[in-house]
């Protein structure tokens, strides 16, 4: 592997610019002539708008100009979309209402934009917006998703009666019903997946700068996927053409799916900057962001699962009610969809299984995708019934997951997927192992002596990273392809840039890919630059979200490396006289196998750039690109088991020991990996915990609108975690790869939420289970 | 935040002086509610008139079992105050747990009884430790000085000094933390003088704000254990109930914070 090839354990090259606040954000950015936007919002959950008077506000000092959503809309500006569609079961596609990035005639939900300030200074624009006289006409509010769907409520889009968006099923009804009828046992249980903030560290911005020269439209904004960003803005919203675009997302502080979609402010900037004439940048600030960033989850599930009298898994039935908000967000519908009901078989061979999920309007911000995406809303929902049905069979949790763990591979499950490699007793072994799982009961024990309850959960999850292949995806709905691209561009001083279309915001991409041609060619990693995240640089790309950086975005840079190598060793050979088959690339040299001729990486790339001497009818120069298209997804999975203790006078849960054993497939840099996991982790925990979004349910008022009452995990709140990795390589990439992102955020909220019920003696508990909600269920009966 | 005027005062004459000239003054202590109350605009004086360099404001004086606190001394200077801690370690311990160092090396002791927060810790030490509240004008028993929520008997204009209070013989504070803001969801500060005098004071869960619990002060003057407490209900009807407790549970955790107080004093 090399100190810094594959496999090693190198320091992250970005951290020396992120360490000193070197780093080059959105916020940072300023042109010449650059005014600053303020979003005039709305205090209303739902609303009509009678009236919008900017008059006042237009006249105040530093203002250049107010703007609505009826020049908005005069100038053509088009509605945001939803790039997924779904069919209900009756046939009929999701009914999308409509968003204007700012709204004219109804706000939907608090935070929804309706109008745009550019002025000096953000001091004079916030004067300025808030002598924006909006007129309200306040109609009734819904903020619950099973509530909305009852007749009676109030109706957000006349596009969707009922506020259903779609009715969707996947797998089989009738055999899951016949499972379920002939069953010897079956487990039922309510799961309700909670609502959570993204809560990236850097908030959301953008600067929109119109060039009246060339009808050029530069974005800076902090996005996942700029390209895409790009395509949608072009082709939907009709802001400019691609030609006429450049969109550019510098560094990220942290997406965790908040930054994938296109939002209203990006639009209305861009837009804003040609109708008052100057660049116009904005920046969220911590409110703006708990009201407006896409939330995540929230799904309340009722599970029936079927057992034989053997506890094998006959039939799985769910039925899933999902809020999606006010608006469907650019791939709201995919989340509780193809990302969610397709890995409901989860690391178990069940041969029948039915889900089916309804989306809902209601009057809270649009939810979208959030680190696991669909995932962990499986994940939770499969090893909570799991780890009940075994209370309930009296068998131990471990034991009934091993009778059912599927153990040929390829399998097909019932729900589309098929699992290529895996090994999911080898990752239950190594966790139960860690976490001296055999020597609980001693510690529970003495725990009880000092009063207090000791649990110990497991979880066994599996998950789906780098969505594809292009066209299976396009023939279930999503309006992209699922491909990504690399371009590898050898200097002719045989430094290279990397060119990709996946993009890195905490991802540690640069350290990474840089590994890859380190690996290839035995160049050092500081002679690899990796460049992404702007539009006029790197061709068109699909960004970094659901874990696909490694498995598509590395794959796309192996292609393109192939094809340099093959060149540099023709260069090489005909330089040395030798055959092209013969000459190998190590340490920086490319040699002919078996003899001491050499010439250096640095000559070889002098030579293609000089072409003096190359192979007859050689172009010159080395510079390579590809496209990647992948077979399948790949399947990470793993095992995680927590051990807690709960002060049962307060409710308070301490976690002892968290034990991460995952199945990554081949790894680039485990310290890299294991970031990823304690990140992960802690979200994980954190939803399981901690955080929960609550609206008010009389008025739709967000109630944690600020880490006063929004709960984020603090590193006191956090054991040091045990983790290790057996892995699988994946069969359907070059590099073996699965993805590791998002696994720890997937696979630990069952494992506590199972450790703690264990440790009360009560099942019956929600996420978060904050010390209120653990004291009650503690002193409740079962 | 809206444009507003800043003053250096140099002394409590000062101070006094700068504020009465303001059209709509606000004294300015650590600034750590002030300041982002006002970025949020929910504030906006039109002069601030900084108390920090107002010597005679600051710093710990303890004379036998006499304790002074000039109301500018931070957060901070209370928690690693060795003098202080000598005669009364539970308000260093208190003090210590404020927010996060930024909030304690910025936060008054002044500042924050001034402001009564519900969940502010400080209001529970003052009412325990029987302790004067000392302003430009008068003393006040700090059992008249906490009115209600973020309510005081301080008069327009009225500067707190200092807090005096005589130290008693054994005190702790117990404090369950809110988990998303930590402060105070519930939090007991337990007193016992040297006469067998008891005051338990709570804050963080009355729904009027911090106020004594006359029952657990009456069981622990009979008997100084945490079993003393054992009998004594605590009323959920008058405590608070907001998305991160409810009273019933804000009543449970008043008991076990005060029992865990006593075992620590
Ligand atoms: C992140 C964070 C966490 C916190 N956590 C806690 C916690 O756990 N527990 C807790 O108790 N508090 C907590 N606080 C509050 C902190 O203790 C504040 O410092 C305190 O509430 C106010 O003190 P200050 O000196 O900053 O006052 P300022 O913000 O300057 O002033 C507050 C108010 O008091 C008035 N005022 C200030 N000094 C005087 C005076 N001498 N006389 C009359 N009026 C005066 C001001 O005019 C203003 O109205 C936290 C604050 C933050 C930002």
């Amino acid at each position: 592997m090399g100190v810094e090839g594959i496999g090693a354990r190198v320091a992250r090259k970005e951290d020396k610019r992120f360490l000193t606040g070197k780093g080059r954000y959105t916020d940072d950015m300023s042109v010449p002539g650059m005014k600053y936007a303020i979003f005039v919002r709305s205090p209303y959950a739902h609303a009509k708008i009678r009236s919008i008077d900017a008059a006042a506000a237009r006249a105040m000092p530093g203002v250049i100009d107010v703007l609505d959503g009826k020049q908005l809309l005069a100038d053509g500006i088009g509605n945001l979309i939803c790039g997924w569609m779904i069919h209900s079961k009756d046939g009929s596609p999701m009914k999308m209402g409509a968003w204007r990035p700012l709204a004219h005639e109804t706000v939907r939900y608090v935070g929804d934009a309706v109008a745009i300030v550019v002025a000096d200074s953000i001091a004079e624009a916030k004067d300025a917006a808030e002598a924006v006289v909006v007129d309200y006409q306040e109609l009734p509010v819904v903020t619950d998703a099973t509530k909305a769907l009852e007749p009676g409520q109030p109706q957000l889009h006349p596009e969707a009666p009922n506020n259903l968006i779609f009715d969707w099923q996947i797998g089989d009804p009738a055999a899951t019903d016949k499972a379920i009828a002939s069953a010897a046992h079956v487990t039922e249980i309510t799961i309700h997946n909670n609502r959570l903030s993204p809560n990236p560290m850097e908030p959301r911005a953008t600067l929109g700068i119109y060039d009246g020269g060339d009808d050029h439209y530069t974005c800076y904004t902090t996005s996942q996927n700029p390209h895409v960003a790009r395509l949608v803005m072009s082709a939907f919203y009709n802001v400019a053409p691609e030609n006429k675009l450049r969109v550019i997302a510098p560094d990220v502080g942290g997406g965790f799916g908040s930054k994938i979609y296109i939002y209203p402010e990006e639009i209305v900037c861009l837009w804003a900057s040609k109708r008052t004439g100057v660049p116009v940048k904005w920046t969220s600030d911590r409110t703006e962001a708990f009201l407006t960033d896409a939330h995540g989850r929230d799904h309340l599930s009722t599970v029936k699962m079927a057992f034989d009298a053997d506890n094998r898994i006959i039939g799985l039935k769910v039925d899933t009610t999902a809020n999606l908000g006010a608006y469907m967000s650019l791939f709201s519908s995919a989340v509780p969809t193809y990302l969610y009901a397709t890995l409901l078989s989860g690391q178990y061979d069940i041969p029948a299984i039915h889900a089916n999920v309804r989306t809902v309007y209601t009057n809270t911000a649009p939810v979208d995708a959030y680190r696991g995406a669909g995932r962990p809303e499986a994940t939770y929902l499969l090893e909570r019934t799991m780890e009940t049905a075994a209370r309930e069979l009296g068998v131990s949790p471990a034991e009934l997951r091993r009778v059912n763990f599927i153990r040929s591979f390829p399998h097909q499950t019932p729900v589309i997927m098929n699992y290529d490699a895996g090994d999911y007793e080898a990752s239950l072994d190594a966790a139960m192992q860690a976490s001296d799982w055999n020597g609980f009961a001693a510690r529970k024990a003495e725990a009880a002596k000092r009063g207090m309850k000791r649990g110990i959960g497991m979880s066994c999850y599996i998950e789906a990273c780098g969505i594809a292949p292009s066209a299976a995806v396009g023939s279930l709905g999503a309006g992209v392809g699922l491909w990504e691209s690399a371009e590898v561009r050898v200097n002719a001083v045989g430094t290279i840039e990397v060119l990709t279309g996946s993009h890195s915001h905490g991802q540690g991409h640069e350290t990474t890919f840089a590994q890859l041609v380190a690996d290839r060619f035995g160049v050092p990693i500081d002679s690899v630059n990796i460049v992404h995240g702007d539009t006029d640089k790197v061709q068109m790309g699909m960004g970094t979200y659901g874990s696909r950086s490694g498995a598509v975005g590395m794959s796309a840079v192996v292609k393109a490396l192939d094809k340099v190598e093959a060149k540099a060793k023709k260069i090489a050979a005909h330089l040395m006289e030798a055959d092209e088959s013969d000459i190998v690339i190590e340490n920086g040299e490319l040699k002919v196998a078996g003899t001491d001729k050499t010439v250096p990486w640095f000559q070889m790339a002098l030579a293609a750039y000089t072409a003096h001497n190359l192979p007859p009818g050689m172009e010159p120069g080395l510079k390579e690109g590809a496209f990647y298209d992948p077979a399948n997804f790949t399947f990470p999975a793993g095992c995680y088991i927590c051990e807690v203790e709960v002060d049962p006078e307060t409710g308070v849960t301490k976690i002892i020991q968290f034990v991460a054993a995952d199945d990554f497939g081949n790894i680039i840099n485990p310290m890299i990996v294991e970031g990823q996991v304690h990140g992960g982790l802690a979200q994980g925990i954190g939803q399981a915990l901690l955080e929960g979004v609550h609206y008010d349910p009389a008025n739709g008022q967000l109630l944690t609108a600020s880490y006063m009452d929004y709960a984020m995990p603090r590193a006191d709140d956090l054991p040091s975690f045990t983790v290790s990795t057996s892995n699988t390589p994946c069969p359907n990439n070059p590099l073996g790869i699965k993805g590791c992102g998002e696994a720890g955020a997937i696979g630990s909220p069952p494992a506590l939420i199972n450790a703690i019920t264990d440790a009360i003696g009560n099942n019956r508990l929600t996420m978060p289970a904050t010390p209120q909600k653990v004291w009650a269920a503690a002193h409740a009966a079962n | 935040m809206y444009e507003t005027h800043y003053h250096r005062a140099s002394s409590i004459q000062d101070a006094v002086k700068l504020k009465q000239a303001a059209e709509e003054g606000k004294y300015l202590a650590g600034g750590m509610t002030l300041i982002p109350t006002m970025k949020q605009r929910l504030a906006a004086p039109t002069d601030l008139v900084d108390l920090r360099h107002v010597a005679e404001m600051r710093g710990i004086k303890v004379t036998g079992k006499t304790v002074r606190i000039g109301a500018a001394t931070t957060h901070s200077e209370v928690a690693s105050s060795a003098e202080l801690a000598a005669v009364c370690p539970a308000i260093c311990g208190l003090a210590s747990h404020i927010g996060d160092p930024h909030v304690r090396h910025m936060g008054t002791i002044g500042g924050s009884i001034a402001n009564n927060d519900p969940a502010a810790d400080y209001p529970s030490a003052m009412l325990a430790l029987d302790a004067t509240i000392v302003t430009d004008r008068r003393e006040i028993a700090a059992g008249d000085f906490f009115t209600g929520l973020f309510e005081t008997a301080l008069e327009d204009g009225e500067l707190v000094t200092a807090i005096t209070f005589e130290a008693p013989a054994k005190a702790a504070y117990q404090k369950f933390a809110n988990p998303a803001s930590r402060y105070a969801m519930a939090g007991v500060f337990v007193a016992r003088r040297d006469n067998g005098d008891v005051r338990v004071a709570v804050t963080g869960a009355g729904s009027n704000g911090v106020f004594r619990h006359r029952d657990m002060e009456a069981a622990l003057s009979s008997n100084w254990s945490p079993d003393a407490l054992a009998s004594v209900t605590v009323d959920a009807s008058d405590l608070l109930s907001d998305i991160h407790a409810d009273a019933t549970y804000r009543a449970n955790l008043v008991k076990v914070m005060a029992k865990r107080a006593v075992a620590a004093a």
